[in-house]
């Protein structure tokens, strides 16, 4: 007795020493996990390189970020990421220590503190009409001894205080159609010129004094040719435009208050007609450019309207605005590709011919073409102009040229992804050759040194007796030591590629370790072509995964795209070697691409099968290979699959018919057929959100054992589809609608017979609706209008028909259905249970945990509004909880009920990092089944591993092997002592 | 379809109209998010840090910044029932829902939507800071002594040095009888030790 309730105080002891928690300690940070931070594609950039101390320029993007970076390393001094909605028009810096920004069409305007980032003001402007917004930052103008920043938004012209952003005056320009171009400040004077077209052919210009806002002049004159898009402005008073046709050239000048036109046909200036021109937006004096084609012009504006061709490239060039040097002196940069090649040259406004700069520089052919160019200039020790140049390049990337080399550069595409997949690395080869092994025992020594140094100093670290610098160095190594960023296979599966596509058109591999970029290319079918004017990537599917078969074989994705934003336009296929990042190939398609379904089958290559249908619902078949269709024909009957039409509120359900039958012969081409459709009322519903299973998600069990022995079977289909209706009008944003007139209805479908298998209204609520779907449940998300919170609730669906096989005897005696085929045509007895609860957060995404087999328990990934992303134990969402749940609940691991589910600040896997910008949570088993892969992507990278029921099947990071050694040893001489003791005892038992 | 298309238009005409009965479009809502000094001390956003609070209305439609003094606004909101929520790292903040009538404009009815808590001014604080990290435990002998290999070593200790005293104290007759049970009844497996373990 004594023995036994020792044992069990021991037992019980030693179960209390394990914490109960998923978190991670903040020296861990680090470990697992890493973070990128980007800005997207610049779209201005203004530097700040006047004064002594840390130099900077300030940029804005297409993915709304407001920036500082610094100039010598690239790195990012302060971000902010404005709303979805707040686009940027324009930046300046004001006062030499505000950053002013114009945004949202013009309606906000906001300073920022240079040094730091901190909002100054912000104000709101508004005007009579929509109208393109212009900022203008005057140099030297001032009101009341306040600066000013002049912005024409909403047809109307504001000047704005620096210093607290109150409008001093305002001017409205109520004519019709005024389409304002130019905002101009008159140097060494209060004048400012507006310029625009009105009524498609007539010139407007307005002459306003700075000081108070007053008209001083308005003229406008005709022009029968009409103007086409952008004008370029060479002179404070002279513009250049095009006519309509796009083939004569307007030298516009309105010097004082004179409205002048010259026209000269192009074909006057150059021999060979090249088709309609377009003007390259730029402010340099007296030099503009167009482009023909392919062909670039630069042409000078000699004066009295005479225009002279200075150069005529066929290379790709870009040109910066101009930037003044000195009195009277303007420089701008140009760069042009040759080859491999890009030449840089900076050049003096008046004088073409003499170059201030011409440098070459090697340029990776997987950046592209220079998109925009941004020029600044120091001064070197010798007191002569030195130049640099900020460059961003087709796949978005920014670099700052000085000296003829790359300084820094930044990925900064990476942070418009659009889709990830994953690829394992390759395995380890065998086969080491001898002066490796040399090389390896001498490595194998210092590694051991190293080993041992490194657990003394772990030791150290455990026992609380590190000093500060060795808990430096004990970081440090954990960081670098691991092996974490090796290009091979791994045991536990943790090391992988992921394979990412952006909207720039380029592949990205990112190594799972510690986020490097293992590779990048810049997709070919994603350029732009004749035959393709304007691809856009849409999706990767793994095409190819070698793992039994083909193992010679490199892994390979499929990137789909098409090439236009229309749906029946024609889609490119490509396919791309993740070990090396090749294009393997790529296929422009004759039909377009409205879906792609991955089918379950995979040919002798290991390729896999893919369904892609058209906008005329045809079925075509990938890869072309008489095998493919072999394995096709045999599943010809068994393939389904669904569509839906969000604008009509349909949800179709389709098959394969025949062979297509068109005036060309394709075997590759199939009719379909439509088997179902159900109709949503288009006056009370509209579809907002569609979720299904992931259709590789491995479920362990078939069935859960709840408290009192029972079973109860998982409804587990692959065909479920889970849809999402509201009230059209409650499909707005949260604040337009009251709660009476607002509902949401959630369905739960079979795709393959059409049945609406469950469906739920949920009165005076309203989207968005996020959701999540996995083995037999799905939780989603959207807002309570009544209780004014958001809400999150469970479905889970269970099988009734297999209900009766808890019988032992059934069993036994083999009267039991549970070897019976299931098929979606057999009439399902389900059985749902769902329950709701009040959660904080609006949310921006959500996914869940996946491991390899499907055993560990899951966790809710939740992208909060914040850009955190929150682990939610799924247990939280289970619709069995209850107030009071009894004794044997309670062991089985229900947890009570609570009207809200808890937001732990510690089960925030981006712990106190934010991923800016979030838009997607996509989660990858490792080999190891307690372990996953979690990725977040935005504007920000966020990579780490989860374990949501601990990793119970191997020993964590931080488990102290040396304690381990310690304790072996102090008992292995616990016993040498004990035995001599005892031998000393014995014998003097036997002596007395 | 058309009837939608109808009803669009009268929702469009019906906002139309409140903005421009308001005081020219819309409303504004103005705030102050206020960080108490006490809070957020093992900080990660250090007190006063305003720069990186964003404040967002209805789930992302607007979001905007704190200025140095903490305040912020949103204009051009049309009439209705709005969300306006906090993100900053490293505090815990409660959704506010705030109601904008056209009736008397000016006047901001608000309530924190957590724990249904009203609010006179629009005055934003967190509910509790967000602590990210667990929090090492210093260094004690109790810790070490509660690792399993603090156990086995303590386990060990115990058989070695208190079993023999057990043994020693008992009875005679008692440890004879004692034997023989274990005699019968075989070694004591562990299942039989564990609660509820003889079910099975």
């Amino acid at each position: 007795m004594a023995i036994r309730s020792f044992l069990i105080l021991f037992l019980l002891f030693f179960l209390s020493s394990l914490h109960p928690i998923l978190s991670l300690y903040e020296d861990q940070v680090g470990l697992m996990d890493w973070h990128e931070q980007y800005i997207g594609k610049v779209k201005q950039a203004v530097f700040h390189t006047h004064k002594t101390g840390r130099k900077r320029v300030v940029v804005s993007t297409e993915e709304n970020v407001i920036a500082s970076l610094d100039l010598r390393h690239g790195e990012i001094f302060w971000r902010h990421v404005l709303g979805p909605t707040d686009v940027i028009d324009g930046i300046d810096v004001a006062l030499g220590k505000y950053v002013i920004t114009l945004s949202s069409g013009g309606s906000v305007l906001r300073a920022w503190n240079l040094p730091d980032g901190q909002m100054v003001w912000e104000s709101t402007l508004q005007g009579p009409k929509h109208s393109k917004s212009l900022l203008l930052v005057p140099t030297n103008l001032k009101i009341e001894k306040d600066n000013v920043v002049l912005v024409f938004s909403y047809g109307r012209l504001n000047a704005v205080s620096c210093t607290d952003g109150e409008v001093l005056w305002k001017k409205d320009f109520e004519a019709e159609s005024l389409e304002v171009q130019q905002v101009i400040q008159c140097p060494s004077s209060d004048l400012v010129y507006i310029v625009g077209f009105a009524a498609s052919s007539q010139f407007e210009m307005y002459q306003i004094d700075a000081s108070n806002g007053e008209l001083l002049k308005h003229e406008s004159a005709a022009f029968s040719g009409g103007f086409l898009g952008e004008v370029s402005l060479v002179s404070s008073e002279t513009i250049v435009a095009l006519d309509s046709t796009g083939s004569i050239l307007l030298t516009i000048s309105f010097r004082n208050g004179k409205i002048s036109f010259q026209q000269i046909p192009i074909s006057n200036l150059v021999e060979d007609s090249l088709g309609p021109a377009v003007i390259i937006p730029s402010s340099v004096t007296g030099i503009f450019a167009i482009k023909m084609n392919a062909i670039t012009m630069f042409i000078r504006v000699m004066g009295e309207g005479k225009l002279e061709v200075v150069e005529k490239t066929n290379h790709e060039t870009s040109v910066s605005d101009a930037l003044p040097i000195s009195e009277g002196q303007q420089a701008f940069a140009l760069i042009q590709h040759a080859g491999s090649e890009i030449h840089l040259t900076v050049k003096l406004a008046h004088d073409w011919d003499g170059n201030l700069l011409k440098e070459s520089i090697k340029m990776d052919q997987q950046r592209g073409l220079v998109h925009r160019v941004f020029i600044n200039n120091y001064i070197r020790t010798d007191r002569s102009y030195g130049f640099r140049v900020l460059i961003v390049m087709e796949d978005h990337s920014l670099l700052l040229l000085q000296q003829g080399a790359i300084v820094w550069s930044r990925e900064d595409g990476l942070a418009s992804i659009i889709d990830v997949t994953t690829s394992e690395l390759p395995v380890e080869k065998d086969g080491v050759s001898v002066a490796k092994v040399e090389h390896n025992l001498f490595e194998w020594l210092k590694m051991l040194f190293f080993f041992l140094e490194g657990h003394m100093l772990k030791l150290k670290g455990t026992l609380m007796l590190a000093s500060p610098e060795d808990i430096a160095a004990i970081q440090s190594m954990r960081l670098k030591g691991s092996e974490k960023s090796k290009m091979t296979r791994d045991h536990n599966g943790f090391r992988k590629l992921l394979i990412a596509l952006t909207k720039a058109g380029k592949l990205f591999a990112l190594h799972t370790g510690d986020g490097h970029i293992v590779w990048s290319h810049l997709l070919q079918s994603l350029h732009k072509s004749e035959a393709c004017q304007h691809p856009i990537g849409l999706n990767l599917y793994q095409w190819q995964v070698p793992h039994h078969h083909a193992m010679d074989e490199n892994p390979s994705v499929l990137v789909v795209s098409k090439c236009g934003p229309s749906s029946d336009i024609s889609g490119v296929l490509s396919f791309v070697d993740t070990y090396t990042g090749k294009e393997l190939g790529s296929l422009t398609l004759v039909h377009s691409i409205v879906q792609v379904i991955p089918l379950p089958y995979t040919d002798s290559t290991e390729q896999r099968l893919h369904l892609l249908i058209d906008a005329d619902k045809h079925a075509h078949l990938y890869p072309k290979t008489p095998e493919a269709i072999d394995i096709f024909q045999h599943e010809f009957s068994n393939i389904y699959w669904y569509s839906v039409e969000d604008d009509n509120g349909i949800i179709k359900g389709h098959v394969l018919k025949s062979k297509c039958t068109g005036e060309v012969a394709d075997e590759f081409c199939f009719d379909t057929r439509e088997l179902w459709s159900i109709v949503f009322p288009s006056e009370s519903e509209m579809i907002i959100a569609s979720v299904t299973r992931k259709s590789n998600e491995v479920v362990h069990t078939q069935s859960k054992v709840i408290a009192d022995q029972d079973v109860m079977y998982k409804y587990i289909s692959r065909n479920l589809l889970f849809v999402a209706t509201v009230a059209p009008k409650a499909s707005g944003k949260i604040g337009c609608v009251t709660p009476e007139e607002s509902w949401l209805v959630v369905y739960l479908i079979d795709t393959v017979t059409g049945r609406i298998l469950h469906r739920v209204t949920h009165h005076g609520s309203q989207g968005p609706v996020h959701a999540v779907f996995s083995e037999n449940w799905v939780v989603y998300h959207y807002f309570n209008l009544r209780a004014h919170r958001y809400e999150m609730s469970v479905i889970e669906i269970y099988d009734q028909s297999r209900a009766d096989n808890k019988d032992v005897w059934k069993l036994v005696l083999g009267k039991h259905n549970l070897t019976s085929p299931i098929s979606s045509y057999s009439q399902p007895e389900v059985i749902t249970k769902s329950q709701s609860y009040f959660f904080t957060h609006s949310l921006k995404a959500i996914a869940v945990t996946s491991t390899a087999k499907g055993i560990t328990s899951k966790q809710l990934l939740i992208g909060t509004v914040g850009d955190q992303v929150l682990a939610l134990d799924k247990r939280f969402l289970d619709p069995r909880r209850s107030v009071n749940p009894t004794q044997a609940e309670k062991e089985e691991g229900i947890i009570p009920l609570t009207d809200s589910l808890p937001i732990i600040p510690q089960s925030y896997v981006t712990h106190s990092l934010k991923v800016e910008g979030l838009r997607g949570v996509i989660t990858v088993p490792a080999k190891l089944e307690s372990t996953t892969l979690v990725f977040a992507y935005g504007v920000d990278l966020f990579f780490t591993q989860l374990a949501p029921s601990r990793t119970y099947d191997s020993l964590t990071e931080d488990f102290s092997y040396a304690l381990l050694l310690i304790t072996i040893v102090a008992l292995v001489a616990a016993i040498f002592v004990t035995w001599i003791l005892s031998e000393k005892k014995e014998l003097q038992e036997k002596w007395r | 379809m058309a009837l939608i298309s109808r009803f669009l238009l009268l929702v469009l005409l019906f906002t139309a109209l409140v903005v421009s009965s308001g005081s020219g479009d819309g409303f504004t809502i103005n705030g102050r998010v206020k960080i108490p000094q006490g809070l957020g001390t093992k900080g990660f956003a250090l007190p006063g840090r305003t720069s990186n609070i964003k404040v967002i209305l209805n789930g992302g439609q607007n979001v905007t910044f704190l200025r140095p003094d903490g305040s912020f606004s949103f204009h051009n909101v049309p009439a209705g029932t709005h969300l306006i929520e906090v993100a900053a790292i490293g505090y815990f903040f409660s959704p506010v829902r705030v109601d904008v009538s056209a009736r008397n404009p000016g006047k901001v009815q608000a309530a924190l939507t957590e724990n249904r808590r009203g609010l006179s001014e629009l005055v934003l604080e967190p509910l509790r800071d967000e602590q990210y990290y667990e929090i090492r435990e210093p260094f004690s002998i109790m810790s070490v002594v509660k690792s399993p290999m603090g156990l086995m070593v303590g386990f060990m200790l115990v058989v070695v040095f208190l079993m023999p005293k057990l043994v020693e104290n008992m009875d005679p007759e008692e440890m004879r009888r004692a034997q023989e049970e274990m005699r019968n009844q075989g070694v004591p497996s562990l299942a039989n030790l564990l609660p509820g373990g003889g079910r099975n």
